[in-house]
């Protein structure tokens, strides 16, 4: 069976088997001498991507338009669209016509739920969601993926502990998911009122290994290979003093890593607040800044892929 | 000689094997309760099935029920039974079925779903499982959490 990826939105994780994730994981290793700008590479040149952000964002924003100017192509976005089209009573659908018409590829942030893949039903073009509120984030997905997968060699088998906001935190879903899809073996930390809702653990069946779940870092902390932790939202506690006990509970330091695997990577899709020790920045264990970094290959490989420019 | 709790219909369409209790959600999605309908209707609820299990009956007279209210009986009747009665004679009898897809009829039930924004768009639900009954809105990829107060 062929992989077709030219002309295809991409809305959430659960559209792509491992073949086509491998495929583009593959690909964005092919661009990170250009994402470094070690190689110049044009083959986007002349092509436009809309960038439209209902909710801000830095990482994911400024990851994109560096890929698409890194394969010679040009970014265009709202200033903030917050304040103009919705604020006038433009409906999105609307709104993504519009792009669509000034841009050969969108990437979309909106704080609903299913905004992108209703983009998608309104545009001819590819619609890439840059998240939808709790909802999907695919192209963080990828870049997770792509960070173990560079780091580790493989995906299948590893270890992997996601700490944190597992409730509302829309990257543990996700990359939950996927994870799970690869055989990987997963073990949620988080406290009873912040753990993994139902139907994302039964998603993340659809491996082998049933995930574990456990209220304790120290439990997994020896035995995995990947410690993937989320920030706890403040804003997600109406008692101060319970968000004080809970984000204390899943602090990484220097002194917890004494604990891990030799070879144990520290990811955080960032920004973090506290839940990691700035300590740990020079261990050989912190991989969060190149994950990061990763955000640029794996972004301009859909580029690149979704609009023909490879296959 | 059976002792009949309901008249039989000359023309019109019985709504059998509805489960015990659900009787008035069926007539609400067929709009009996509205002002506007002049449909006879007779309901029998809890009556003893064949199976001595408890169940409703919904007769509606001169009236046949359009496609989307099937889908939508299925939801919250997924074995009832749909006969087509004319001149006292049972013309066609079928089993509800539940779609694929239902699509139209459900309002999503996550209040950060994109379809419950003025947005030009007909939700649209994937069945994942048919018993129980578990829908997940297509959009926001959640599962509706209760399908009988979804229904539009």
């Amino acid at each position: 069976m062929s992989m077709q990826f030219e002309g295809r939105d991409i809305l959430s994780i659960k559209d792509f088997s491992v073949k086509e994730i491998m495929h583009i994981l593959k690909t964005a290793k092919k661009m990170v001498p250009a994402a470094k700008g070690e190689r110049r590479d044009e083959s986007l040149r002349g092509k436009v991507l809309a960038t439209i952000f209902f909710e801000p964002s830095t990482r994911t924003r400024l990851s994109f338009e560096s890929a698409m100017s890194r394969l010679g192509g040009r970014a265009i976005g709202m200033a903030d669209p917050e304040a103009s089209s919705l604020k006038k009573g433009e409906t999105l659908a609307d709104t993504i016509k519009m792009a669509e018409s000034y841009a050969d590829v969108t990437v979309l942030r909106h704080h609903h739920m299913g905004a992108a893949r209703l983009a998608a039903n309104f545009s001819a073009k590819p619609i890439i969601n840059g998240g939808d509120g709790a909802g999907q984030h695919p192209t963080q997905t990828m870049l997770d993926l792509f960070t173990i997968w560079t780091e580790k060699g493989k995906i299948e088998g590893q270890k992997v502990a996601l700490v944190g906001d597992l409730k509302y935190g829309r990257t543990a879903h996700s990359l939950s998911y996927a994870l799970s899809l690869f055989g990987a073996k997963l073990y949620f930390v988080a406290p009873p009122t912040l753990q993994m809702p139902k139907e994302v653990v039964d998603d993340a069946k659809v491996g082998k290994v049933r995930p574990k779940l456990t209220g304790d870092l120290n439990d997994v902390i020896g035995k995995v290979d990947v410690l993937y932790v989320t920030r706890i939202q403040k804003e997600r506690f109406p008692d101060p003093q319970e968000y004080q006990r809970v984000a204390g509970l899943y602090k990484v330091d220097v002194g917890l890593l004494e604990e891990a695997k030799k070879d144990l990577i520290v990811m955080h899709p960032l920004p973090r607040v506290n839940e990691i020790h700035p300590s740990v920045d020079g261990t050989h264990h912190a991989r969060y800044f190149e994950q990061a970094f990763n955000g640029v290959p794996v972004r301009m490989a859909l580029l690149a892929l979704i609009l023909g420019a490879v296959e | 000689m059976r002792e009949l709790r309901v008249t039989p219909i000359k023309n019109g369409t019985v709504i059998d094997h509805i489960p015990a209790g659900m009787a008035l959600k069926v007539l609400k999605i067929l709009g009996i309760t509205e002002e506007s309908s002049d449909s006879t209707v007779s309901v029998a609820m809890r009556v003893t099935s064949k199976k001595s299990t408890l169940k409703d009956i919904v007769k509606v007279e001169d009236r046949e029920l359009l496609e989307k209210e099937v889908d939508k009986i299925a939801l919250v009747a997924p074995n009832a039974t749909i006969n087509i009665i004319q001149n006292f004679n049972v013309k066609q009898k079928h089993k509800v079925e539940l779609p694929e897809v239902a699509k139209g009829i459900l309002i999503c039930g996550n209040p950060n779903c994109i379809t419950n924004l003025r947005e030009p768009v007909e939700t649209e639900f994937v069945v994942v499982s048919k018993s129980p009954v578990r829908l997940r809105c297509v959009y926001c990829e959640r599962d509706l959490e209760n399908i009988v107060d979804a229904i539009t």
